[in-house]
């Protein structure tokens, strides 16, 4: 997996691989409320929800449901929170960072307890939560960590007597809508840039899958961050969601989740008071692989970037556009890889893919599923559910799929592989760039000059070559075009959560 | 330095000095002349115990470890930035984990006050390795719009083994000043500590194995400057080398870099920092600041104010709260509670500024207190306040290092700014005043790397500290520091067609 950030390729070769870590069994879900000001609420409505586990569609637990007048309470304490003369603002930069670096050290600790929560709440295999999710919020939270102290500003020669720097401020409050698909590692891409900068934060978890992110607001009382600074409020989009994109009061918005509601979003922060927004939104990502590739390493490559998480990434690799001299053969071990995935139980070690995660989007899976079969493409495996077993959908190839089907043109966010011809390097760019969408796209080729043009032209955000879902908490993050607005990660991310601020100072005499 | 301590606790007794041999790939090495010297107590003239002496076959040893631990390919190359990082990061804990003992070893061996090394000193350490550990996975190269068809890109790369010479006045601090930058680049380091200081470097040495740096990319070679920090700036494998000292010293290495290897060279030197009070300023505190910022530490501080510039019309005032507060110290050995001023380092320093305030009496200042040493053992001197001081005397214009203070009046504010920068040195500057814009003004007029307003000594991790003119080259700490321990290598790839 290439999210294991480089160490899977570079080799450890005197590291001894560890026992397997093994998830709690009849895990206690012990944080079920509102969480604001350090403290859990309960909901103003008296309303819960419950949160279901989509292996075995049982209930696991109800869940306090928040709206408007929770979101009303959870940035005022948020705003408090953020007062000059506050201890958040009173605190040294170094010492927020400290904050943060133990929170990371506090994850790593809970690291099994939240592997556990994840994979109830998501149905994603334990393994993959626990060595990529899990992985991921740590470094993401120690790499941010480093930063706080190192945010600055700059003195400027302008014209005039005059002296002029700027500071780099927190912007204030800021709301978080995070999705399903990797809840707390979204939730952490959000959580570090904000709080390294100074802001104060209003968190909404998916629906579908709240608890890990009520664990680690046990975790942030634990570790010491000041009441306020971190506040979440489970619940619903068209209430919770949409209170936090109008709320007057919230100066700065980052939503993660499909386009179509990326869209309401930016719509409601423009309409309420002009925040500032950044999105991470959905993607046809293209996966180009060239004749002279390493095939084998494509092949793996490309089915882990579609298959992966059950097919419910942003990255995924949905669009598979193979140079005609090997397209058969690329075809054909793809389909061996597809019919040998293991699906089932996401606890049991084996297991590479889950079910997915609610009806709503098996049932949209599957209607594309057959739209393909409908639209001429090829069937080469897979095409349905798995038995009667809820929300499970077998791994699923087409081949000799055309740009004009829907299943190369919408995302699908399941177990579905579109493999399409391509003759020359022109024609394959062109191709790849004709969406709205710009997430990521992939390469795969030897030639030097090729890899380059190709990532120089292609339309994204993100270009892996001869990889894929290689993200790094080091390096930006983020969408063209209709994928989104701005990035995640790295000292990019930074320039989303700061508020530039430029003093002059007049001065009676000059001096360079 | 504010008032309210935090409680502390006392410091060991019976400290039993574990580590006093050379540390090369993580081992204990005996020299290979043999020969050990005596490490002193300041405060007694005591031996503490004996450590190995290094010389040039030693420095040999440890330059060819940190050439191996640096080859392409190594443990330390291949490492991830982050997890560099997270070594460093191991690093602050275990030291935190150590504080005690080190505050301990540092305030018996360094005759520093046991209160200040245990809350400042081990307290920048351990803040500087996490700022620096944080750097780690950010020191980013460039990709660059070149003309052309062509793909260019920068690394910012280590250079690769950097030679540290580290002074007696901070030998803690001084050194992670200097390994927290150079490892968080990814260097490897061959560090010299200063002859009368090596034990605290011996046990971080202990602490660097315990973390899991890999062999070679730390190494300590104890000794002196003629044999081994000489062998040091002078070795033709050694690509960098970093100094804290005197000037006189920098001058000898910075040639022999030259005359050697064109190896880099970065060094901190002296300072004879002038601190300006003006009539509007808050008195209490600009004595106060000013007080502090000369006998920190017994006066031992590169960027002490030794030269202290009062304007004419509160002159007289301000002479007589200084030296109504350099009254108020109890000398003693620095680990005894309520000591509040410890020894010089040795009897060369000693001598040194002892003639230098006979010096200030012979030429015409006015001694308004102390003049003359203290007890009858160890390195103690008086604190001493000179007042009617003119800029030609050798007490204003030598580095003292020592608890002597030197008041001068000045009138006219282009003078003064004259009189400020009319020197070789250019390490700091204080300026005491409630108003913007000669605070501003006077801070862009004065030749100094740091210049402090309404405040002295503030080091913070995160801001670049070094000097103007012959006070040094180059800077530590802050992002800068990174500059001194990167090389930059451009890569330019020839494409087929470039497009913005």
């Amino acid at each position: 997996m290439a999210t294991t950030n480089g160490a899977v390729e570079n080799g450890q070769p005197d590291k001894k691989l560890p026992a397997l870590p093994r998830p709690i069994r009849n895990l206690e879900v012990k944080f079920t409320k509102i969480f604001i000001n350090n403290e859990w609420h309960e909901s103003k409505s008296g309303k819960k929800f419950a949160t279901y586990n989509p292996s075995t569609l049982e209930k696991i637990c109800d869940v306090e449901e928040g709206d408007k007048p929770d979101v009303d309470k959870a940035v005022e304490a948020a705003q408090a929170a953020f007062q000059r003369g506050s201890a958040w603002r009173q605190l040294d930069a170094l010492s927020r960072g400290r904050l943060l670096h133990q929170l990371a050290d506090l994850v790593e600790r809970d690291r099994t307890t939240l592997a556990t929560l994840e994979t109830m709440d998501t149905g994603k295999p334990f393994l993959h939560a626990f060595f990529i999710d899990l992985e991921g919020c740590i470094k993401t939270l120690r790499y941010f960590a480093g930063w706080a102290d190192k945010i600055q500003g700059k003195t400027i020669p302008t014209d005039d007597n005059v002296v002029c720097f700027t500071r780099h401020e927190p912007i204030g409050v800021c709301g978080a809508i995070t999705p399903w698909n990797f809840p707390l590692l979204m939730l952490v891409w959000k959580l570090a840039p904000a709080l390294c900068c100074g802001n104060t934060v209003v968190l909404k978890p998916a629906e579908q899958t709240p608890l890990t992110a009520l664990h680690l607001g046990s975790l942030i009382k634990e570790v010491g961050f000041p009441p306020g600074v971190v506040n979440i409020v489970p619940g619903f989009g068209p209430t919770v969601g949409a209170a936090i994109s109008s709320h007057p009061q919230i100066h700065k918005i980052a939503f993660t989740g499909s386009t179509e509601v990326g869209k309401l979003v930016k719509e409601a922060a423009s309409r309420s008071n002009l925040k500032r927004v950044t999105l991470e939104l959905g993607g046809k990502n293209p996966c180009i692989v060239c004749a002279d590739a390493d095939l084998d390493l494509a092949v793996e490559c490309a089915h882990q970037g579609v298959f992966f998480n059950q097919g419910q990434c942003c990255t995924a690799a949905s669009r598979v556009f193979v140079e005609e001299q090997i397209y058969a053969e690329f075809v054909r071990r793809s389909v061996e890889y597809a019919k040998k995935r293991p699906v089932g139980d996401p606890f049991d070690v084996r297991t590479e893919q889950g079910p997915q995660i609610d009806q709503k989007q098996f049932d949209k899976i599957l209607e594309l599923i057959e739209s393909g079969k409908k639209e001429g493409a090829k069937l080469e495996c897979g095409g349905s559910a798995m038995e009667d077993r809820g929300l499970f959908i077998t791994p699923t190839v087409f081949s000799e799929v055309t740009d004009n089907m829907r299943i190369a043109k919408e995302e699908i966010f399941g177990p579905v592989q579109p493999i399409l011809k391509f003759k020359n390097i022109e024609e394959v760019i062109r191709r790849a760039n004709s969406t709205d969408y710009g997430l990521t796209a992939a390469v795969f080729t030897k030639n030097l000059d090729k890899a380059l043009k190709l990532a120089s032209a292609l339309e994204s955000g993100t270009v892996w070559i001869n990889c894929y879902n290689a993200i790094y908490a080091q390096a930006p993050f983020g969408g063209f075009k209709m994928s989104g607005n701005g990035r995640e990660l790295g000292e990019y991310a930074l320039a989303e959560y700061t508020e530039v601020k430029t003093v002059t100072i007049k001065l009676g005499d000059k001096n360079p | 330095m504010s008032s309210g301590m935090p409680d502390i606790p006392a410091p060991l007794t019976n400290l039993k000095t574990q580590y006093t041999k050379i540390f090369i790939n993580n081992e204990w090495h005996a020299s290979v002349s043999g020969k050990k010297f005596a490490v002193i107590n300041p405060a007694t003239e005591e031996v503490i115990c004996h450590v190995e002496e290094g010389d040039k076959e030693d420095v040999d040893k440890a330059v060819k470890a940190a050439r191996q631990a640096f080859q392409i390919g190594s443990p330390w190359r291949t490492m991830d930035a982050s997890e560099r990082g997270q070594l460093l990061y191991k690093l602050a804990d275990l030291m935190e984990r150590d504080r005690l003992l080190l505050a301990t070893m540092e305030a018996m061996n360094g005759g520093k006050l046991f209160t200040n090394a245990y809350l400042m000193d081990l307290g920048a350490c351990i803040k500087t390795l996490r700022y620096y550990a944080g750097w780690a996975d950010k020191i980013q190269g460039r990709t660059i719009p070149a003309d052309g068809n062509i793909f260019t890109y920068t690394r910012h790369e280590p250079i690769g083994v950097c030679g540290q010479i580290i002074p007696w006045n901070f030998p803690l601090v001084m050194l992670i000043w200097k390994i927290g930058t150079a490892l968080s680049c990814g260097n490897t380091v061959v560090v010299k500590p200063a002859e009368q200081t090596p034990l605290t470097a011996l046990h971080v040495a202990s602490l660097i194995k315990e973390a899991g740096f890999p062999p070679g990319v730390v190494n300590i070679v104890p000794g002196y400057g003629p044999t081994a920090g000489a062998a040091i700036s002078s070795h033709m494998d050694v690509d960098k080398v970093a100094f804290t000292g005197s000037t006189e010293v920098g001058k000898l290495i910075k040639e022999a870099a030259g005359k050697s290897n064109l190896k880099r060279v970065t060094l901190e030197l002296g300072g004879k920092s002038p601190c300006i009070v003006f009539a509007d300023a808050d008195l209490d505190s600009a004595v106060e600041c000013a007080h502090q910022g000369l006998f920190y530490h017994q006066g031992q501080c590169c960027s002490a104010a030794t030269r202290l510039f009062v304007e004419e019309s509160i002159y007289d005032e301000f002479v007589r709260r200084s030296v109504e507060r350099a009254k108020k110290y109890v000398l003693g050995n620095p680990l005894t509670p309520g000591v509040n001023q410890g020894p010089q380092i040795d009897k060369e320093q000693h001598n040194k500024i002892l003639d230098l305030i006979e010096s200030g009496k012979k030429e015409g200042a006015k001694l308004e207190c102390g003049g003359g040493p203290w007890g009858n053992k160890g390195y103690f001197i008086q604190p001493t306040v000179f007042s009617n001081v003119t800029d030609d005397m050798r007490i204003a214009k030598e580095e003292i290092f020592g608890p002597v203070q030197q008041i001068m009046k000045f009138k006219s504010l282009d003078d003064l700014i004259k009189r400020a920068n009319n020197t070789h040195y250019g390490l700091a500057a204080g300026i005491f005043t409630k108003d913007l814009d000669k605070a501003i003004t006077v801070s862009s007029a004065l030749q100094a790397g740091s210049v402090w307003v309404n405040c002295y000594l503030m080091g913070a991790v995160q801001s670049p500290f070094g000097g103007f003119k012959m006070s040094g080259n180059g800077r530590e700490m802050g992002e800068y520091g990174l500059h001194e321990y990167t090389e930059v290598k451009t890569v330019t790839i020839k494409i087929s067609q470039k497009n913005s």
